[in-house]
């Protein structure tokens, strides 16, 4: 999920090389299997601080843009209620960057340089939040749906190999479970509504869907790092997996809230016991990917403009400081 | 200073009184008051302290993960530092 983009030809030095397998791999690599924790200054690979750096950062920038859809939305909640949850939960997604930030700071990167590779369009984030908010219900959508499929991706990388990257997802899981359930109540209120709140929790199912679905990213077949990542145990289950999951959890809630799924080959396998569901048009996606979603320009130029006029907070901070360390000389001097 | 000097900051929380105060990530900030104020909000959002400590990461002394092996495997063959080490009767009681 954080890894989108990751195996697209402009992503330098990600192309898995040949390269001599040492003594120090092979060690590494017996550490791993062993279900060893690895922790910021252990030997590892370079391909393995590579593709950590990456794939942290990437879930680092998500969760920051992730505030700007349902930041759209805090001015308007209809009630006192649904505004504290909605706050609180953009909070967390600040916090949530914070900490995945922090964990790729262990790597020999500096947040400041990630944040500018964002800023200058370098640097990727999930596709999902490419998307407009156009109604309330969206927020109850992106609540049950996008945060679901994100707990699904997050739970297995509790366990993952990095120290620092599975503690920051731990912290993550706890504060998550409420976003998600915030999302799910508020579509419980619509579904049970008037028929107008009805039709617009409707409509929001059938706009989010299909993007939920595709967090989890292609296929694994499709990615050279895949295979590498899983070795590393940096990736537990397969996107296919991940998204199976979200799928046979989610299908039940929709019925419960009277809702209709938009997926006319979605049926329950009765051999298998999963849901068999309709396939994914990927064009989306790539256009997405390329920078040509719905929102990708807004929510660029939404972080510079935040960045931009940011400035005078963050030289205040620093001129504070200076006369706070001046004030102190002057006591102790 | 200018906002890419300001260094960074280990956090370590004590979640109540009777427990040690544990480490829970880093931030960045200005200087010790802004990073306690900081981490207040990023790390006690649901009443995980009663207690922060802010360490600039530039003053802990770690050690090296290289030297693991002669630092600590001399503790491993000293067993007798274990009570396990000593035979005592099972009918002498409170020892």
């Amino acid at each position: 999920m954080y890894t989108q983009g990751l195996d697209s030809k402009t992503e330098q030095g990600a192309q898995p090389s040949p390269r001599l397998v040492t003594q120090d791999d092979i060690r590494f690599q017996e550490r791993i299997d062993a279900e060893e924790k690895i922790e910021p200054r252990d030997w590892m690979p370079d391909g393995y601080r590579r593709t950590l750096v990456r794939q942290i950062a990437q879930h680092a920038h998500s969760e920051i843009v992730g505030m700007l859809p349902e930041g759209n939305w805090i001015t308007r909640a209809p009630s006192l209620r649904r505004k504290v949850a909605l706050l609180a939960k953009v909070q967390d997604e600040g916090g949530h960057g914070l900490y995945l930030y922090s964990a790729s700071e262990t790597l020999g990167v500096s947040r400041d340089e990630l944040v500018e590779q964002l800023l200058a369009g370098k640097a990727k984030y999930s596709s999902i939040f490419n998307y407009p908010t156009l109604t309330w219900a969206d927020i109850g959508a992106i609540g049950w749906l996008v945060d679901g499929a994100a707990i699904m991706n997050q739970v297995p990388l509790c366990r993952c190999s990095y120290g620092p990257y599975a503690r920051a997802m731990v912290r993550v899981c706890r504060e998550e479970s409420f976003h998600q359930r915030q999302g799910y109540e508020l579509m419980l209120a619509l579904a049970n509504g008037t028929a107008e709140q009805k039709r617009m929790a409707q409509d929001a199912l059938n706009r989010w869907w299909w993007p939920s679905l595709m967090m989890f990213g292609p296929s694994d077949d499709q990615s050279a790092h895949s295979a590498q990542n899983m070795a590393w145990k940096i990736k537990r289950f397969s996107n296919d997996d991940l998204r199976q999951r979200f799928v046979d959890a989610t299908v039940p809630q929709a019925e419960f809230l009277g809702l209709t799924i938009p997926d006319p080959d979605l049926r329950l396998n009765a051999e298998t016991g999963h849901y068999d569901f309709g396939a994914i048009d990927w064009t989306e996606f790539n256009e997405i990917l390329k920078g040509n979603g719905p929102c990708n320009r807004e929510r660029l130029e939404a972080r510079r403009k935040a960045w931009d006029e940011g400035a005078w907070v963050r030289e205040a901070a620093t001129a504070h400081a200076a006369k706070r360390a001046q004030r102190h000389m002057k006591k102790v001097g | 200073m200018d906002r890419k000097d300001w260094p960074l900051f280990e956090i370590f929380i004590r979640p109540k009184n009777g427990l040690s105060h544990k480490h829970v990530g880093s931030l960045h900030a200005a200087d010790g008051r802004m990073a306690l104020d900081n981490a207040r909000d990023v790390y006690t959002r649901r009443g995980e302290g009663v207690s922060i400590w802010a360490v600039p990461a530039a003053s802990i002394a770690a050690s090296d993960p290289s030297d693991k092996a002669s630092l600590f495997d001399p503790a491993d063959d000293k067993i007798y530092r274990h009570p396990t080490f000593y035979e005592i009767p099972a009918d002498v009681k409170n020892i």
